[in-house]
């Protein structure tokens, strides 16, 4: 994991020192709101439905039982005892003080951590695979090159006032998990034919209320060149973004109006200026950064055959082995996922005491480190193969082992009406009624991996456009309603999901769901997913189906 | 008359922004700044009137269609008409770093204190303060942080090069 140096430590503790001068001076009356609206935002701080809302980094996912611990006792000492993981590899306090937030931001900068530009018209905090550096099917590790962004885009002078804000995810597998393709920059890592590292750069993806997918705008960039064109990108959107309405600000619509041809030669051009400059990286610090990435203490050991594992035990552990354990690409360890999905818990939440368990844990089973996933999930990344049951015994009593990673209620969940000022409709609730519907574990494990996403309004939070089933909520005469799509997806092949029609009440949804579900079954080829089967009947048979009378 | 931050100092900024062209000849005694849109007036007048006469540049120009000229001229402005308008950031990294220009750049219109920072980074040279900010604060803001990531307008030694000595 990535270590702060003296410089780096340096300018989050400066950082925590200018926000605390910010608040005093917006307490004092000497800051105005709006315009402490921006600065508070480029600290992670919003004001929310019922009290401050504070959004904590965890850059590209990684996080050390340390930091882990950490988390834990702010959420205990300033807020109200849990946390909630979120879409983007960050964290959400979703009732600290606005007066405590200095305090909250220090205590974070001793464990090397922070809150910067969580939030606000500014490059956000870049995202990546959860199974980088361990993924089976990983051509090159992702981190260092997530930690190189982190550090460009940290205080960046010219681009902290944006006119939207501006995410990179970065992603070096064969399979995509960080949704690359729906973020304002994706980075795809490959090897050249003389096995060179390269970059192909994607710009223009993103939800919300234009959901779009990014384009191709370089085919391949050499390593040493990613920060100055990434300058290049950032200059071109920060002058040419349009500005004048909010929602036509992102990338996406700039990149769309100008195509992306002309677009990606307007970058060019300004990146013939720069990529001779000071920004070219130098050899050296990528070693450096990339020291830090190096492999783990390895113990030798072989492959275990987990099917015979798992026949000799308890079902619910074979469940378990079956959807929340990956493969590695160590002989004899594995990844192991904790999905934060188990029923009546709001998706994504995690109370003090399991985190603390769960670094405990860390420590013991997987070199002391935890990754986040934007799943809203926690992931062991280095386990033992010969311990997975006794880490699953552990995890039993805590409420973490429910073996439904990637199913139907694994579901990403946005806070909605119940905690966000923006919602139209409460999605919690609604992803409570669903787990308590779909509770048969072998029936969920008989439909197989399904992307269910739920966002309480079209700003997308909880991706529902790339969900192989989305919901979202909306507004029908000040009631909540619910619009259900399917066919979305997130990897390398992504697609936007198409509405079925008409929207529902809430307790109708896992009806719906259930007739979707049905219509699959029915339809699909042996070893189809759900998303093959809607990919090639399209959406028709599941609109008949929701919406035929009853007969 | 408003406060300039510039050389770490506080002054009064005595230059006058014509917000449009003004019949030619005449400009007001003293020091002016015209808009690039008059920059041919601007030409003509510099070293022949009684003031400095400098240029401006509003967030949506482009300084490259000019960059022949820019020399010329000892101070460019750059507006900012709100605050979370970001473009002027670049613009001034284009005049520093792309056009060499060398002489002040000052950034005018709604800039808080707690941007000097960064616009200091992006190549800016003076600050003409708005009323309401508090000039030992602008002071104290240069100072905000001791080290920075990227290679930018200040020629300051990015930390990734500090590191190796570079
Ligand atoms: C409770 C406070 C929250 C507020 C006020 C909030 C606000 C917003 C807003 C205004 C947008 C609109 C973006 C746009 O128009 O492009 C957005 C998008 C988004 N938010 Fe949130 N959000 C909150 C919580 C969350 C949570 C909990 C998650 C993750 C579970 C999340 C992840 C995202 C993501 C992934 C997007 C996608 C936008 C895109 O890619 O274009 N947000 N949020
Ligand atoms: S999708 Fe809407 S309701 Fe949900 S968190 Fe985002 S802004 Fe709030």
């Amino acid at each position: 994991m990535y270590k702060y140096d003296n410089y780096d430590q340096q300018m989050v503790d400066e950082r925590v020192l200018q926000f605390r001068d910010q608040t005093r001076r917006f307490l004092a009356g000497e800051l105005p709101e709006d315009e402490f609206l921006p600065l508070r935002l480029q600290n992670g701080l919003y004001v929310q439905r019922f009290a401050p809302m504070l959004r904590i980094a965890i850059p590209y996912g990684m996080v050390s039982s340390r930091q882990m611990r950490k988390l834990a006792y702010i959420a205990r000492r300033y807020d109200k005892g849990y946390v909630h993981f979120t879409t983007r590899q960050n964290l959400q306090l979703n009732w600290p003080r606005l007066e405590e937030v200095p305090e909250i931001l220090e205590e974070l900068a001793s464990v090397q951590m922070h809150a910067i530009q969580t939030s606000g018209n500014c490059i956000r905090n870049t995202t990546t695979d959860q199974f980088a550096g361990v993924a089976y099917d990983e051509i090159i590790d992702p981190r260092p090159w997530c930690e190189i962004i982190r550090q460009w885009s940290t205080f960046h002078p010219e681009f902290a006032y944006l006119p939207r804000k501006f995410k990179i995810a970065v992603c070096g597998s064969e399979q995509d998990r960080a949704a690359t393709q729906v973020h304002d920059i994706g980075i795809h890592a490959f090897l050249n034919e003389n096995n060179d590292v390269r970059f192909k750069i994607l710009a223009g993806g993103g939800l919300g209320r234009t959901p779009m997918v990014g384009s191709i705008i370089k085919p391949s960039l050499e390593p040493e060149h990613l920060l100055s064109y990434l300058d290049a990108v950032l200059r071109v959107y920060n002058r040419y973004g349009r500005r004048d309405n909010k929602y036509k600000a992102r990338i996406k619509i700039l990149i769309k109006a100008l195509t992306p041809a002309v677009f990606s030669k307007k970058v060019e051009q300004e990146w013939s200026y720069l990529k001779e400059t000071e920004a070219k990286l130098t050899q050296q610090e990528i070693d450096r950064v990339q020291s830090f990435f190096s492999e783990p203490d390895y113990p030798e050991l072989t492959n275990i055959n987990l099917t015979d594992l798992a026949l000799s035990s308890e079902s619910d552990f074979q469940w378990w082995l079956r959807r929340n354990v990956h493969p590695h690409k160590k002989p004899g360890f594995s990844a192991v996922t904790l999905t934060l999905k188990a029923t009546a818990d709001a998706p994504g939440d995690a109370s003090a005491e399991q985190l603390e368990a769960i670094s405990d844990l860390a420590d013991e089973f997987s070199f002391g480190e935890l990754r986040v996933s934007h799943e809203q999930n926690l992931i062991f990344a280095d386990v033992p193969q010969r311990r997975l049951h006794e880490l699953w015994l552990n995890l039993k009593p805590l409420n973490l082992a429910t073996p439904n990673q990637g199913l139907l209620t694994d579901m990403i969940c946005c806070p909605g009406g119940d905690f966000c000022a923006l919602a139209n409709a409460r999605s919690i609730p609604l992803a409570e009624n669903i787990q308590r519907r779909f509770d048969d574990i072998d029936f969920l494990h008989d439909i197989g991996e399904l992307d269910l996403n739920i966002s309480g309004c079209m700003n997308a939070c909880g991706h529902h456009h790339v969900g192989h089933i989305g919901i979202l909520g909306v507004d029908r005469k000040g009631e909540e309603y619910y619009q259900v799509q399917v066919g979305g997806a997130s990897g390398h092949d992504a697609s936007l999901g198409k509405i079925l029609g008409p929207s529902f009440k809430m307790d109708e949804i896992p009806d719906v769901i259930d007739k979707i579900l049905k219509t699959y079954i029915e339809l699909r080829t042996p070893e189809e997913r759900f998303i093959d089967t809607c990919r090639r009947v399209g959406i028709q048979p599941f609109k008949e189906r929701v919406y035929a009378k009853a007969a | 008359m408003p406060k300039l931050l510039k050389d770490q100092q506080i002054s009064n900024d005595d230059f006058q922004v014509l917000l449009q062209a003004p019949e030619e000849p005449i400009l007001p005694e003293g020091h002016v700044l015209l808009h690039i849109s008059s920059i041919d007036h601007a030409i003509k007048a510099n070293g022949r009137h009684n003031g400095q006469v400098g240029i401006w540049f509003d967030s949506a120009d482009e300084p490259e269609t000019v960059a022949n000229t820019l020399h010329q001229f000892e101070v460019i402005a750059i507006n900012f008409p709100k605050f979370i308008d970001g473009r002027g950031y670049s613009l001034a990294r284009l005049l520093r770093e792309r056009l060499d220009y060398p002489g002040d750049i000052r950034a005018i219109g709604d800039i808080l204190v707690d941007q000097i920072y960064y616009l200091r980074r992006c190549g800016f040279s003076s600050f003409r303060l708005r009323e309401d900010q508090n000039p030992d604060h602008a002071l104290a803001a240069l100072q905000t942080f001791s080290a920075d990531y990227q290679a930018t307008a200040d020629k300051l030694s990015p930390v990734y090069r500090l590191r190796h000595q570079l």
